[in-house]
């Protein structure tokens, strides 16, 4: 029954009630009641029997060795020999920095040298006999089990641990009291975002001017072409930026300017907030809060990089594909006296991605 | 006991001498120097070259864009579209389409520059767009690097990838790598917005900022890769799919090696 043979060796377990019924063999046991597994038949290796051959894996183990210790050295040739700033062309890899690529080469190859040395050495000359090697029991002695029996009562008796109370009583009040800390910690998770959410710098007046983000700015209608894209911020934000420390404005009032045909446009989600075809949209994926500006002109989609929600700014920033589960905030612009664009007051909803208290 | 020949004794062990070699030859260094493509010299609309351009689009053109360059279901219209979109479109043989596809791909361009010169001149009759630029625009001698550099991550990075490696986008359609353009073909797309592209006029970014993106497009073509091979740049991607399957290939292989019987 040779697929049974590589069962665990277990002196106890089974073997009596499939022995009366006659059903199953497992083999011979020794004399302490383990299987004798069945070893295959011993070959003996060329470099068991032909001395000759024996020399000769000998030279080779030994030459692998030369050639990872002139793999060493010819490494710190290259370390030396090199400047940090050559660079050399190497097939498929480009132009790399030479020390870095002898370096890593001969390192590498002089390792693999060392490590076929070992294995060479292993499988040609030392012994290759076959051998089982039986796992030990893992309960101990009767003994080996008093004995730490006994031991853990002296130390409980000696550490008087039961005999002084006092001494039990405040470590246990100690150790109650150690989680306390890391709890009271968790009170710097706060404070609470309260409103910041659901406002935006483009409410604090009724009309913020618009900033090219790119060339800093003021945008005009006629700096936008039908089919142009422009990465825009509300006027002040660098000041507030400034004052606060911090660029959470900037991640809530980043918006992106497009401009299309307005015949091309099916839905905004108020009637004319666009400016002659231009849209103001927020930048901040509506799924888990990716500033996006793959802004297709052709279809008008807009695509987040991170998990791929489509938005269609032609119709009201509606979700075409992907995670997202709310459509892309619509800014509401318009020019002011001097002709340059403007916000007329926040999103109508918060941006960015869902959270709880949002409703 | 096996019958032990000397041929079969010594096959494995030949066989991982001749992949070491194989190794060691490949990791020897030869230097094979690239030649930098030139672009050739645009000249002037005359009557003649729009008679040119005429008969040239007329036979490769019009069967999708229409006759009059009015366009069709095959084919957008191109009135007003101007000279530096043919010039592009064409120029990176992007125009004529091999097949209706959903993205014209770069391919070796079909006509030679004075073709294309007159196409551009008579696709500009149409209606006023943009104009091919002049060298003087797309001119990257004094630009700066590291601001063409922010430019570039702000608008161009998110659909180019920051090494300009390109990336997908929806519907099968994608951002090409800009590793092959030319500084006056990038200036023509960012004037012009091809296919999908957002057009990005003088007035959204002004010719001095361009000229600097040109410059930071120019280092990406050019910046070696000191750290070793870049495996397209594509960062963490690329470089688990080569550690899955050469690097623990490899070990598997050496692995194989220590467990099997020797002989």
């Amino acid at each position: 029954m040779a697929e049974h043979s590589n069962l665990p060796a277990s002196p106890d377990a089974g073997g009596h009630d499939e022995a009366a019924h006659g059903a199953l063999d497992y083999g011979t046991r020794d004399e302490r009641g383990r299987f004798i597994l069945p070893l295959e038949e011993h070959h003996q290796r060329i470099t068991d029997v032909d001395p000759r051959a024996a020399k000769r894996a000998e030279r080779q183990v030994a030459w692998l060795f030369v050639a990872g210790a002139a793999c060493f050295a010819g490494a710190v040739a290259a370390f030396v020999g090199f400047s940090s700033h050559e660079l050399i062309h190497v097939p498929m890899l480009g132009n790399v920095s030479a020390s870095n690529f002898w370096l890593g080469t001969l390192i590498g190859l002089g390792s693999f040298f060392l490590g076929a040395a070992a294995i060479h050495w292993a499988r040609r000359l030392m012994p290759g006999d076959e051998a089982v090697d039986y796992r030990h029991s893992l309960r101990g002695d009767e003994d080996s089990r008093a004995s730490a029996i006994e031991q853990f009562k002296r130390g409980a008796a000696e550490s008087g641990f039961l005999s002084r109370p006092l001494v039990r009583r405040t470590m246990l009040g100690a150790m109650a009291l150690f989680p306390l800390p890391l709890v009271v910690l968790l009170a710097d998770l706060g404070p609470a975002p309260k409103e910041k959410l659901r406002h935006t710098m483009w409410g604090d007046k009724p009309a913020t001017r618009i900033i090219n983000q790119g060339s800093g700015e003021l945008v005009r209608p006629e700096h936008l072409a039908v089919g142009g894209l422009i990465n825009a911020i509300p006027e002040g934000l660098e000041k507030v930026e400034e004052e606060a420390g911090t660029q959470n404005e900037r991640a809530k009032s980043s918006i992106i300017l497009v401009r299309m045909n307005p015949s091309e446009i099916k839905a905004q989600q108020g009637q004319g907030w666009d400016y002659q075809g231009i849209l103001a949209y927020s930048k901040i994926c509506t799924h888990v809060g990716c500033p996006i500006s793959l802004y297709q002109q052709r279809t008008h989609a807009l695509l987040c990089p991170c998990h791929q929600s489509t938005f269609d700014l032609s119709d009201a920033g509606r979700v075409v594909f992907g995670p997202a589960a709310r459509h892309m905030p619509q800014l509401r612009i318009g020019v002011d006296s001097e002709g340059y664009l403007v916000s007329l007051g926040d999103f109508a909803e918060p941006v960015g991605p869902s959270f709880w208290e949002r409703g | 006991m096996a019958n032990i020949s000397g041929s079969s004794r010594r096959r494995p062990y030949a066989g991982a001498v001749l992949l070491l070699a194989a190794l060691t030859t490949t990791g020897a260094a030869y230097a094979v120097t690239t030649s930098a493509i030139v672009s050739p010299k645009s000249a002037a609309a005359s009557a003649e070259q729009i008679e040119l351009g005429k008969r040239l689009f007329t036979e490769g053109c019009s069967s999708c864009h229409g006759l009059a360059g009015q366009g069709g279901s095959s084919g957008p219209s191109l009135i007003g579209v101007g000279a530096a979109a043919v010039d592009f479109q064409v120029g990176t043989g992007r125009m004529p389409m091999a097949q209706a596809d959903t993205q014209a791909m770069r391919k070796p361009p079909v006509y030679n520059q004075e073709q294309i010169d007159a196409l551009a001149a008579y696709v500009a009759s149409f209606g006023a767009g943009p104009g091919v630029p002049d060298p003087s625009q797309y001119d990257f001698s004094n630009a700066n690097v590291a601001r063409g550099g922010e430019i570039y991550r702000l608008n161009c990075s998110q659909c180019h990838n920051y090494a300009g490696k390109g990336g997908a986008l929806s519907d099968g359609k994608y951002a090409p790598s800009v590793m092959k353009a030319t500084p006056k073909q990038i200036y023509e797309a960012m004037i012009t917005g091809p296919q999908g592209m957002p057009v990005f006029s003088d007035a959204q970014i002004p010719a001095k900022d361009k000229q600097d993106i040109i410059a930071y497009i120019d280092y990406l073509q050019n910046a070696p890769d000191p750290g070793g091979a870049a495996l397209g740049r594509l960062g963490p991607v690329t470089e688990t799919v080569f550690m899955f399957t050469a690097a623990i290939g490899a070990v598997i292989a050496v692995t194989i090696w220590i467990g099997a019987k020797s002989r």
